[in-house]
């Protein structure tokens, strides 16, 4: 039986994010989330290779022996990252730039090659490719989430350089929160990346926490028909 | 007749943690009383400040913890982190500066890795470098010696008025590692403040500490030897690299002994139980490792002044020394150290 699309769903966006339960492709994750543009350009970047590569790695999956999967998957997610690469290089120069060897480091990002392997090999090419959307997404969303605290509390604006990303229109989208702002230089240093990762962490972890205690406490209801009789000890 | 029934031990001791903090807040004292009569009632408005933050903090996280908030607010932890903390800030930084430096002390340095007696760092330092990283400017603008009442010290502090022009001055420190040109006499003669060793006064503070720290060392809060370990690396390390007293000169031993924060790492930073290392051996190297970092970064770094950065890289290392210093457990004829094969 295959997984229901409702399932990878959850999976991806919440109950397994590649970015904040699996804590695969940190590097791509801390190292570029310095301000809203990085991040989104990256997530967006990741998220298409992880569709691309989920996709064809599924189509192959009866043909590829088992002891030679890994590197041919890697082959596979290595062509497509040079196709973005040259894409990104084509119409968003400059972000390309800026992202630097990040860009061809996607080939090396875990959560690609976990999904291919974990899920991509394993299933039919329309649940590989919705997979490889929702494990994107959920990456993308912490990524770009890091990336606008970050550059929140660095510099007191949000949207700074969206021209980047989306030409010349969006070069007014800058939204500054906090004028007069001094700059939170340690959030746009490497420790901000994780501190606020580990923040984000912890923020989920009660957030589930707290739903877990919220599904306990409708249980009792059903529990109470169906009590054992105790047969030793004190009767309460 | 009702006999008082308590349980051994019955030895009374002085070294419960509320006791060994209030010790350890008298002997900063005199190092207040320094800075005090040097720069002016702002220092004392920053401790009252950087307290209240502290507190405030402590007691937001206990309670988010679910931690009872009496019993650790009086062991005064949090009060002595904020002291050591506000007396390694600049005495007129702004209120902001104080609070994110004490937050990130108290919540991030403290209490998310387990509260009093868990974290593996020094909290006030985690507080310093956090700052001092994203502020510099802020950080490095210590007023020359100037006496101001507490209002207008007040004003300075909360934003209400900017601080005078001319009252900015860079520290001993700081111009000597600029310095390309001059010798070191004659940065001396251009700069009267800086008195006769440590510059601007701060000889004065730094034996206020030294004299709170012999306090403590008589009180036996703490051994001789981290901060005898961190003063002879940090003294012969200067006299190794001294140069006399020319343009590239790096200072002399005596210098270095007194000025900046040397004297304040020494006894009350370097001594830290928690975060720095257990044997008496073990010790000895940690504060020999912060001695040397600590002129590593004032001579070649790219700070003026390195006591924080030295402390967090050796609190680092603390648990490696531990694990090579154990000493020699009774009944055995040599002590156990390090890693052996096939163990």
């Amino acid at each position: 039986m295959s997984v229901s699309y409702r399932e990878i769903t959850i999976n991806g966006l919440w109950k397994n994010n590649p970015g904040l339960v699996q804590l695969l492709g940190l590097c791509p994750l801390l190292g570029t989330s310095n301000s809203t543009v990085n991040a989104l350009g990256l997530a967006l970047a990741s998220a298409l290779v992880l569709i691309c590569s989920n996709t064809a790695v599924s189509l192959v999956r009866g043909v590829v022996n088992t002891a030679v999967r890994l590197p041919a998957f890697v082959m596979i997610i290595a062509a497509l990252t040079t196709c973005i690469e040259l894409l990104m290089q084509a119409y968003t120069y400059e972000l390309y730039q800026i992202l630097g060897i990040f860009i061809p480091l996607i080939t090396t990002n875990c959560v690609i090659l976990g999904r291919a392997d974990a899920f991509a090999a394993k299933n039919d090419p329309a649940r590989a490719a919705y997979d490889g959307l929702m494990m994107g997404l959920g990456f993308g969303a912490v990524l770009v989430v890091i990336g606008a605290l970050r550059e929140l509390f660095g510099t007191g604006a949000l949207f700074a350089n969206m021209q980047l990303l989306f030409g010349p229109s969006a070069a007014n989208w800058q939204v500054t929160v906090f004028s007069d702002y001094k700059g939170f230089l340690l959030a746009i240093l490497p420790p901000g990346a994780f501190i606020v990762l580990g923040l984000l962490i912890a923020l989920k972890n009660r957030i589930d926490e707290s739903l877990a205690e919220r599904a306990k406490a409708r249980e009792p209801a059903v529990a109470a028909q169906s009590r054992r009789v105790r047969v030793t000890g004190v009767v309460e | 007749m009702a006999l008082p029934r308590i349980t051994s031990p019955h030895a009374k001791g002085n070294n419960r943690t509320q006791q060994v903090m209030l010790q350890v807040l008298l002997a900063t004292v005199p190092g207040i009383l320094a800075l005090t009569w040097l720069y002016g009632f702002g220092t004392l408005i920053n401790l009252l400040w950087a307290c209240l933050c502290a507190i405030g903090f402590e007691a937001l996280i206990l309670a988010l913890r679910k931690r009872p908030l009496g019993f650790f607010l009086k062991d005064y932890s949090a009060v002595v982190t904020a002291v050591l903390l506000a007396l390694a800030l600049p005495p007129y930084s702004p209120w902001w500066l104080t609070l994110v430096a004490v937050g990130f002390a108290i919540v991030l340095g403290k209490q998310l890795y387990g509260g009093l007696g868990q974290n593996p760092f020094n909290p006030a330092m985690i507080g310093y470098v956090v700052v001092l990283v994203s502020f510099p400017v802020e950080m490095t603008t210590w007023p020359a010696p100037h006496m101001t009442g507490p209002l207008s010290a007040l004003q300075h502090i909360f934003g209400f008025a900017n601080l005078p022009d001319g009252w900015v001055q860079a520290t001993a420190l700081d111009t000597l590692k600029i310095n390309k040109s001059l010798t070191v006499d004659e940065l001396w003669t251009q700069n009267p403040a800086f008195g006769y060793i440590g510059g601007a006064g701060s000889e004065v503070v730094n034996l206020g500490f030294l004299l709170g720290g012999l306090y403590l060392l008589r009180k036996r809060l703490f051994t001789w030897h981290a901060p005898v370990g961190m003063l002879a690396a940090l003294a012969i390390m200067s006299l190794i690299f001294w140069n006399g007293s020319g343009s590239d000169s790096h200072g002399s031993p005596l210098f270095h002994l007194l000025s900046g924060a040397t004297m304040l790492g020494a006894f009350f930073i370097v001594t830290d139980p928690v975060s720095g290392a257990t044997s008496n051996l073990g010790r000895l190297i940690f504060g020999a490792g912060v001695g040397i970092l600590v002129y590593v970064i004032r001579a070649w770094g790219g700070y003026p002044d390195g006591i924080a950065f030295g402390v967090l890289l050796m609190n680092l290392a603390a648990p490696t020394i531990d694990y090579y210093t154990r000493p020699r457990t009774y009944g055995h004829r040599k002590p156990t150290r390090g890693f052996k094969l096939g163990e």
